[in-house]
């Protein structure tokens, strides 16, 4: 289908798309890559009054080092994470969900910053910033604030981001040494929406995991922090026993929507097989033995 | 509402143009209606099937995910403009060799995809090349076909 009609601006800075945010409040709608936007104008799920494209504000991308912290830059393109150096030696965990978003077409115009303020729940950059303790910064015309990624996805599209604010920054602490991580997720074709998805991050030793955290998307309506299987799982030695008990426990922490990849049942039996699969792995990249 | 016209300007299959166009027009329906270059198509205009595919500025895009507007200044090649300068032909022979193609309507956004594979000059397995050409539907041949041809054309060009 085609869109509806609507308004068109091109920010020429920060402070000019903050401008326009502030007048127009919920008629205006931020345009990044458009990879998920444009999809939604096109079958008229959506009708802002106005476009305000930031595609030109060259100081919103970029990836580079804070001391121990990455910062990227939201309107930094996923080809571009995917082929940063910095990514891939500070952040393994970002380059191995990296390949499993969307198409090359789409990585090539999508942004990490549209992907989070977006917040799909099937997505899988909100994932792994919540698995990695990111920050994000936030901008309005009064200045900057962070928020933890822990206090930013509220719900089904959801976040903690104001009307008024533009995604500007994501920081995320580096992968620190010793610690591994491990992305997975399963889809009906590659780089389809995920049906069921486990980002985790952590410290193990040997088969043993010391403080492992797990969290889940694409089954959930925001990526979602696994409480209950992390307390069955952190301390523990890695066996068929700890994977019992923690996929039972994750029983408690998720409540998959049902839609037409399948049923509730189904997708809490998958999250349960990504939860042994990832940690297979992690204890694996450690080094140990399950 | 009325509708917001824009005055683009971009350089499409290397002629400069410049037209007055709905703001919401995205950048296929631009090529098509307003210039004639037909070869792009739209099957699920939501960025699914590839079908749409474009290069802009030297990358691949789904061209139903852009506005126009959003082309100002820029770079713009489609299927048309990547025949002519002969970039693909070895491509194009090896799609008609090995029959990858059926009825034709995925193959412009195929062939602009693969062009991106095949420049980056580097051994593809076929499992590479499949996970490369994951965001493009075909509904005629089962992708057997084109997986060989682009794994053909790419090994050609590496012992060349």
């Amino acid at each position: 289908m085609k869109a509806p009609k609507f308004s068109y601006v091109r920010a020429e800075s920060v402070e000019h798309a903050l401008e326009l945010l502030d007048k127009h409040g919920e008629d205006g709608r931020i345009l990044a890559g458009g990879q998920s936007l444009m999809p939604t104008l096109n079958m008229r799920l959506s009708q802002p009054e106005i476009l305000i494209d930031i595609n030109r504000l060259d100081v919103l991308k970029g990836i580079s080092l804070d001391g121990d912290i990455v910062c990227i830059g939201a309107l930094t393109r996923h080809v571009e994470v995917l082929n940063s150096e910095i990514i891939a030696e500070h952040l393994p965990l970002i380059a191995e969900a990296m390949p499993h978003v969307a198409h090359v077409a789409i990585r090539n115009r999508g942004t990490i910053g549209g992907s989070v303020a977006m917040a799909d729940p099937a997505a899988e950059m909100p994932a792994c910033i919540l698995a990695l303790g990111a920050t994000l910064v936030v901008q309005n015309s009064a200045g900057k604030r962070e928020i933890p990624a822990e206090d930013y996805f509220l719900g089904l599209y959801e976040t903690a981001r104001a009307e008024n604010e533009l995604l500007v920054e994501i920081r995320i602490p580096s992968q620190k040494p010793g610690n591994v991580s491990v992305f997975l997720e399963l889809a009906r074709r590659h780089g389809d929406f995920a049906i069921a998805g486990i980002a985790a991050y952590g410290s193990v030793s040997g088969s043993t995991v010391n403080d492992m955290r797990l969290v889940y998307f694409a089954s959930e309506d925001k990526p979602t922090i696994g409480a209950n299987a992390i307390a069955a799982l952190n301390g523990k030695a890695w066996s068929e026993e700890t994977k019992e008990a923690v996929t039972t426990a994750l029983e408690g922490d998720l409540d998959p929507m049902a839609n037409l990849h399948g049923s509730a049942a189904m997708k809490l039996h998958l999250q349960k097989v990504l939860t042994g699969r990832a940690m297979d792995t992690a204890i694996a990249r450690a080094g140990g033995a399950a | 509402m009325s509708e917001e016209m824009v005055t683009v300007n971009m350089t499409v299959n290397g002629e400069n143009v410049t037209k007055t166009i709905p703001v919401r027009q995205h950048l296929v329906d631009f090529i098509r209606t307003e210039l004639g270059f037909t070869g792009s198509h739209l099957g699920c205009e939501h960025g699914i099937c590839g079908a749409c595919s474009v290069r802009v500025d030297g990358d691949v895009v789904r061209g139903c995910l852009m506005l126009a507007a959003q082309a100002e200044g820029a770079e713009v090649v489609t299927i048309e403009g990547l025949s002519d300068t002969g970039e693909i032909a070895d491509l194009q022979d090896n799609f008609v060799e090995r029959n990858a193609l059926q009825c034709g309507f995925c193959t412009p956004g195929m062939l602009i995809t693969a062009a991106e594979l095949l420049a980056q000059k580097t051994e593809q397995s076929r499992e590479d090349i499949r996970e490369f050409m994951s965001g493009n539907y075909c509904r005629c041949t089962g992708y057997h076909a084109i997986v060989d041809a682009i794994e053909k054309t790419n090994n050609d060009r590496l012992k060349a």
